[in-house]
Parts: C-alpha cells; structure tokens; sequence
C-alpha cells in the first residue's frame, strides 16, 4: 500500500442481503489517529459498513483493505489489532466484571499477568475499579457500556470500532462516555464510529460521512459539512397551528437561501437571523416563538436527505 | 493455528463451569445410581426370574448398565449442544463479542466440543465407576467402554449442535428431546435388545447412532466384542461425528458473518 498512515480503505463497497442492499459503493480512507464518524439515521447501512470493517461479515462487492490486510483472507490477523465495541451488549453478564476481561484478553491470546496488568489500569480509565468483583448483570447500562469499551481495549489495538456507542444512555452517562473516547483520541487511538446523534458526531469526530440509503450523501469535517451545505445562521419559527400554512406562504419570498417548512415549525436557512426575523416582522407577521441558533449537522442531513436525523 | 484458537474458546467454557460445577457432579452421580437401582436390580430381579437366554444369558443388570452408559453420553451431549450454544448466540451474544476477537466461528464450534469431550469423559467415567460399585462390569474390556461412550456422545453432540445454530426459537429443543431423543432412548437397545421389535422397525434402529453406541459400549463391558464388529460401530459413530463437524462449521459460519 503507498501511504502506511491510511489504516482503512474502501473502493466501492457493497453489501448485499438477499435483495436488499444494505451498503452501496461507497469508498472512503480513514487515516491513522483520526476519528472517523458514519452518521446516518437507522437503516442507513453504518452497521453494516461497520461489521465488514470488523471482518465479521463479508463484503458482497468492491475492494476493503483494513491495516494493509484483507479482511476475508486475514481476517483473525486483522481482528487481532482491532478493537470493537458493538452496539448491543455483548459482556457475559453470568460472570463478574474482571473475569470479562480475562475471558476476552484469553481470546487474544494474552498471558494471565499481563492481563491482569491491563486489568488494573483499564478499570481505572472507565472507573469500575470498585466494580471489579461484582457480577455484571446488575451493573447499570453506563457502567456495561464502559465495561465494553474497556473490554474492547485489552488487546490494546490500533483502530477501535464502535457501533452506537451512547445509544440507550442517559445525557450524563453519555457525557462519561464521550470523555473516556476523547482521551483515547488524544492517546493517539483511530476512533471508527457510527452514530444517529448529530451533537456526538459534532464533538468527537474529526470526519464524517453522512449516509443515507447505504450511500455516502456526503463526506467532510462537521464544519466543512456545515459551511458546504447550510448557512451560518438558522430561524426557527412556530406559529400557531391553523397559521402555520398560510405564514410559510408569505414567507416565501423573505431573503432567505432555503425554507424548510416541518410539521411543527419552520426552517428559515439565513446568513443573519435577526435580519431575517425584522423582514418577517415587517411583513405583519407574528410567530408565537422564533430562535435564532447556528446551523447543525441536522440542518445538514435535512439539506442533504430531505428527512430529519431522528425520522 | 486452529487448534489453538479452539482452546481459547475451550478455556471459556472451563471458566464458565467454575460457577455451576458442583451440581452437574451430583447429577453425574445420581443418574447413573437411579437407574441402576431402580431398572437394574428392581426390574432386573423380575426380569432375571424369567431367564435371560435373550439377554446372552447374563443378569439384566449387566446387560442394561453398559446400555445406559452410552445413553447417559447421549443425554450429556444433548444438554451440552443445545441450551448453552444457543444461549450464546441468542440471549448472551457472548459468540458475537467472541467473533470480534482473532477467533473464527468454526474455532467456537471446536472448542466447544472440546469442552463437550471432557464433559462427556467425565459423566462417563463417573458412570463406569457406579457400574463397577454396582457389580455390573463382566470383563476388564470395560474401560475401553469410557472412549466408546464418549465417541457415541460426540456423535450427537456434532450434529445437535449444528442444528442448534440454525434455531431462531429454544422450542425447536423441546421437539427434538419430545421426538428424537426419547424414542431413540428407548428403542435403540438400551433396554431390551432389539430383537424383540417387529423385524421392519429395526432397520431403523440400526441407523441411529445411539444403537451403535449402545452395541458396543455393551460387548465391551461383557467382554463379547469382536474386531470387526466394533469396528463398523467405531467408523459410524466417527462417520457421524465428523458430518456433524463439516455441517456445523456451515451453519456456525452462516449464523455469525451475516
């Protein structure tokens, strides 16, 4: 391979099930050191694209090179430098904490004291070090997540992959979550994820591929996405329920780059907010509420797929 | 590199009986002593009053033990390649956290009839041993009856666990003991030769392996084997054994890289 720092690449890849086409030609490199974002709603095909970079699931179409390796042929010695943290729990929950570690270091073929080594430090960095004995069932969803991750790091490898890692968390056992991933990053670790939250793409990734229908809709850093496909500025607007149609109306022709009128509110995509609220307010028009706010990596997937994130 | 790679996922299993070893010990004690009490030397007090020219004129406990013995290694395997296989893809998903690691499908599937091979060696063990207590070991052939026994539960234990990563439901296991295990349990010689079903049943009989196991778990504990007839058991149990490998390296591979 030419460049030793691109540690993932893609050329048309494609995954197929039966009829459905969960992946379709997408190509994408992912560099040593970087954080790497699928963003995309559910469906979109992220864990797919996924699982074939995890050489658990065998790409239909196209060329998958991952470390150098190919991923059908290598696939044992590629998964030996990879870690995975997938989207569903995947600990024995019958044994305690520690003895998860040790079964999944064992796999890698570890010897005992360095894993007990690793052991020590690791449930330090996801902080279950007073965890260590107990039985993992009852732990709470925060505390498997981080069981998962510091599972995925025994074998201290080169990329680590992670499916959803904060779905089904509450905000603050996201925010731990997002901390110990970034604290990798800084360590120098390549960070694969996929997401639906646009907020945790924004703060961890460095690149992102939006998805959509198992294609790459567009590919950049969230700010680039954001300067490329929306404006600096974005007003909300609500009006009361019977008005709202007839408002959209007459606000077609406020200066504005682009009108996205949603079920509840309105869209109106502007260089300056306030600008735009003074024309609106011009033209007699009220809305019960309005909020100027920056544009998001929703507004993105919005421009680029027509459908929010969530939908 | 295989092996070792199965012996990763054998170490697991190990690991994993740490918790629930104590009971599986009683259980291996106390099969064996029920039936043998019970069916041995009860029913085969009846039984010996009315002759056992049928039996190759031994005691029916004598003829029935090595039978159970290779029943029980049936039993074992088929606990063994159910429940705890399919909870691991089903309920735990410990096989989907493993398959990230540098193992292969086929390397769980290895080393879990691995695990399965001590299980079967330790049942049967315990087994041969209330056989001996019970006075109804006839040749000292009989140890050759602990590897039989553990081949005929690996001649389940291959295939049943093939099968078992092709369910998506646990009812699938409930037929499978209902309709395949009982009925072989009971009509494969175990209890009575058989000899004594209608002569178009038994071609069937001589088709599962448990009739294999059965046969030849039997004339070594009788020291009536013959080379020739223990070998064609030997080579059909293996023969089963070995599809059950070819098939169960499929069926693992097709459930777990989707």
């Amino acid at each position: 391979m030419a460049d030793p720092d691109i540690l993932i690449r893609a050329r048309r890849l494609t995954k197929t099930f039966g009829d459905f086409t969960a992946v379709d030609g997408i190509d994408f490199e992912i560099s040593r050191g970087e954080v790497f974002g699928f963003l995309g709603p559910n469906g979109a095909g992220k864990s797919s694209t996924m699982r074939m970079i995890g050489c658990v699931s065998p790409p239909s179409g196209g060329e998958l090179t991952i470390l150098g390796l190919d991923p059908v042929r290598d696939g044992p010695a590629i998964r030996a430098r990879l870690g995975v943290v997938p989207q569903e729990d995947t600990l024995d929950v019958e044994l305690t904490v520690r003895e998860n570690l040790l079964i999944y270091g064992r796999y890698f073929g570890l010897r005992r004291d360095v894993i007990k080594e690793r052991t020590a430090r690791l449930l330090d960095f996801v902080q279950l070090t007073d965890r260590a004995d107990d039985q993992v069932e009852p732990l709470s969803g925060g505390m498997k997540r981080r069981l998962t991750i510091a599972r995925s790091l025994i074998s201290e490898p080169e990329i680590l992959l992670l499916d959803e890692p904060t779905t089904g968390l509450d905000p603050q056992a996201r925010h731990v979550v997002w901390d110990r991933l970034y604290r990798l990053k800084q360590q120098g670790v390549t960070l694969v994820l996929t997401t639906h939250y646009m907020d945790e793409a924004e703060q961890l990734c460095d690149r992102l591929a939006v998805m959509d229908g198992g294609k790459f809709a567009a590919e950049g850093s969230p700010r680039q996405l954001i300067e490329t496909y929306s404006t600096p500025e974005v007003l909300e607007l609500r009006f009361a329920l019977d008005e709202q149609e007839q408002a959209a109306e007459k606000l077609a022709d406020v200066p504005a780059d682009r009108l996205e009128v949603l079920a509840d509110r309105i869209l109106l995509y502007t260089a300056n907010g306030d600008q735009a609220l003074d024309a609106i307010r011009a033209r007699g028009l009220e809305p019960a509420t309005s909020l100027v706010r920056r544009s998001t990596l929703e507004d993105v997937f919005l421009r680029l797929t027509g459908r929010r994130l969530g939908d | 590199m295989t092996q070792s790679f199965a012996v990763r996922q054998f170490r697991f299993w190990l690991t994993n009986y740490r918790r629930t070893w104590q009971g599986s010990i009683y259980s291996g004690v106390l099969n064996p002593v029920l039936y043998l009490g019970a069916m041995g030397i009860s029913l085969g007090s009846l039984v010996d009053q009315h002759g056992t020219k049928s039996l190759g004129n031994v005691s029916y406990l004598a003829f029935l033990a090595p039978g159970l013995l290779a029943a029980a290694a049936m039993q074992t395997a088929m606990g063994e390649s159910t429940y705890p296989v399919y909870g691991s893809v089903k309920w735990l998903k410990t096989y989907q956290a493993a398959i990230s690691s540098p193992l292969r499908p086929a390397d769980l599937f290895h080393g879990h009839l691995l695990w399965t091979t001590l299980r079967l060696t330790m049942n049967s063990a315990v087994f041969l041993a209330v056989m001996a207590a019970f006075g109804a070991v006839q040749s000292a052939w009989v140890l050759a009856s602990l590897p039989a026994a553990v081949l005929t539960g690996l001649a389940f234990g291959a295939p049943i666990e093939a099968y078992a990563m092709t369910c998506t439901k646990d009812t699938s296991f409930a037929m499978l003991f209902r309709f395949g295990i009982i009925p072989l349990f009971l009509f494969s010689g175990t209890f009575f030769p058989i000899s004594q079903l209608p002569a178009y049943i038994r071609p069937l009989a001589y088709i599962t392996p448990l009739w294999h196991g059965v046969a030849l778990c039997r004339s070594l504990s009788l020291g009536t084997a013959s080379l020739g007839g223990s070998a064609v058991h030997v080579g059909y149990l293996v023969a089963v054994t070995v599809l059950g490998i070819i098939v169960g390296n499929c069926t693992y591979r097709r459930r777990l890289y989707a």
